[in-house]
């Protein structure tokens, strides 16, 4: 028997691997040191344990496990390091280069940047999410000390051109950092060879648990260094003080390894599971992707259905937990302003789905989804003038709406 | 956000979707709101012109379920009154039917600027003049 609601919001966050948590579960009974106590063996044996961590994580993005800096979650990582970097390189510049469809945790950052004095560049998106490299290249200035620059939009899973970009950041003697938020853990990616300085991650969107995330900063070629944002103990080389939170680390750790032993094969599944859902709601007329389709994350789709409304849509879709680009669901007024930066108009904005596959997404959930998304916007429709007047061919557009 | 049981039921059993003739003199309809707002209604009603009495009433709305449920509940109580009557429904009985929050009671209004515009188009229709619109909230 199929439980319901069905759980496809795993972009938001996702629900922890029962091999995850056995793992944490020592760390957070019998093993309870601080892993700065060097002076006994429950520091030890924390101290220990964090290590194991860092060589898992590292295993996973081809770094250095002294590169791992642990930090509270992908919002603190990103924080970190764009303020971290300003405030390090102030000598050499102050111009940030990111685009308009970031994360909140980055485009806040930067809004704070501009409000001390820094520039920042907001890069805009063409229709598939996707930065103009001719455009970085030209916004590139000797003042320009970092581009950021998410790896996989959390949105539309829309994978930007990672190594195209570096190298053009590079060239011009700045760091790159990415928000790999969604991506790490999902898709291979690999610092080195993809030429990432700084790189903030997080543990609950890989089947890890949430208050845990970690920033990779790049130690050879160059050397990255950043302010530390709180002052303390100084813990983690110095860039970020604090006691270390061991049994979320272990858990950060342990869902580094699986991921490294099952991405292949997950994203093969979820991605096949993904096509399905995505070919049989787009056999919906008037129905759109949202983002790229050849350069996408596997687990994500971002489906518009025109003529229907946002929060009429969400009402109709009550079995499944879904994320809607329309503002009825979030405290603004505002539709995402990630499908706007692609183009998408207001009302084909607010009456979008976003739907984030995970590893326990079974195929009998996709199917249930898949007609009760049906069921809806056919029935909304039914009941749409706007959908009624498409289909007797009156432009829209070119009605005169009563203002309200 | 919580809906109550009745704006639920509204949306989940639409009373009366559908459309009316509007080329027929006997009916009135009323299109009101804007798709870039999140809602448009249309609600015609279809009048006996001897008594003067709705004999049917009918709604499509593009927009939330307490817009769905404003319209469906409208139509709902259109039909018998007499259009004189139906003049007379103001959007807070809408309000307390469904149990409205207050970020929801433009849903009202729109369902009773739909009632008063569906009776002002069937009033044009068979030559009587155009009713002011008394209530502009927005």
């Amino acid at each position: 028997m199929l439980k319901l609601p069905i759980y496809l919001d795993n972009n938001a966050t996702t629900p922890l691997d029962p091999r995850v948590l056995e793992a944490m579960m020592p760390y957070l009974t019998e093993v309870f040191g601080n892993a700065a106590s060097r002076n006994h063996p429950f520091g030890w044996a924390a101290e220990e344990a964090v290590d194991y961590a860092r060589d898992q994580i590292a295993s996973l993005i081809n770094c250095d496990p002294k590169e791992i800096i642990f930090t509270s979650g992908a919002t603190e990582s990103d924080n970190l390091a764009i303020k971290g970097i300003y405030e390090m390189y102030a000598q050499k510049g102050n111009h940030i280069i990111t685009t308009t469809t970031e994360h909140k945790a980055v485009l806040d950052t930067c809004k704070h940047i501009e409000k001390i004095g820094g520039k920042v560049t907001y890069l805009p998106v063409n229709s598939e999410g996707l930065i103009d490299l001719a455009e970085l290249e030209a916004a590139m200035t000797p003042q320009t000390i970092l581009v950021s620059i998410m790896y996989g939009n959390n949105e539309t899973g829309t994978i930007q051109h990672i190594r195209e970009i570096t190298a053009i950041t590079h060239k011009h003697g700045a760091l790159f950092m990415t928000d790999g938020t969604q991506a790490v853990g999902k898709i291979p990616v690999d610092v080195q060879a993809d030429g990432i300085d700084l790189m903030a991650f997080t543990a609950h969107k890989m089947y890890g648990p949430k208050g845990v995330g970690a920033m990779y900063v790049r130690r050879k070629n160059p050397r990255v260094k950043v302010t530390a944002q709180m002052d303390g103990g100084g813990h983690e080389r110095g860039m970020r003080s604090g006691t270390l939170n061991v049994p979320g680390i272990v858990g950060l750790g342990k869902a580094c390894e699986l991921a490294k032993q099952e991405m292949a094969a997950d994203a093969a599944r979820l991605g096949a599971m993904r096509d399905r859902l995505e070919k049989e709601l787009l056999t919906l007329e008037e129905s759109y992707v949202n983002g790229s389709v050849e350069r996408r994350l596997p687990h994500v789709a971002n489906i518009s259905f025109k003529y229907v409304e946002g929060e009429g849509l969400m009402m109709g879709v009550k079995d499944l937990a879904v994320s809607s680009g329309s503002a009825c669901t979030s405290a603004s007024l505002e539709p995402s302003y990630v499908l706007k930066a692609l183009g998408l108009s207001d009302d084909l904005a607010h009456s979008s789905l976003r739907f984030g596959l995970s590893r326990f997404t079974t195929d009998e959930q996709i199917d249930y989804a898949i007609n009760h998304v049906k069921e809806a916007v056919t029935k909304l429709r039914e009941m749409s003038p706007l959908w009624e007047m498409f289909q007797e061919g009156i432009d829209l557009d070119k009605i005169e709406w009563a203002e309200h | 956000m919580a809906y109550s049981d009745k704006v639920i039921d509204h949306y989940s059993n639409p009373r009366n979707v559908g459309t009316l003739d509007k080329n027929k003199k006997s009916v009135g309809t009323g299109l009101v709101g804007a798709p870039e707002c999140g809602d448009v209604m249309r609600l015609q009603i279809e009048v006996d012109e001897a008594t003067n009495t709705i004999t049917d009433a009918k709604f499509k709305t593009f927009g939330c379920g307490s817009a769905i449920a404003s319209s469906s509940l409208a139509t709902e109580w259109l039909k018998g009154k007499t259009v004189d009557e139906a003049l007379a429904i103001d959007n807070m009985e809408i309000v307390e039917e469904l149990a409205l929050p207050p970020v929801k009671i433009h849903c009202s209004v729109l369902a009773e600027d739909a009632i008063k515009s569906a009776i002002n188009d069937y009033r044009v229709k068979n030559g009587m003049p155009e009713l002011e619109m008394a209530k502009s909230h927005h």
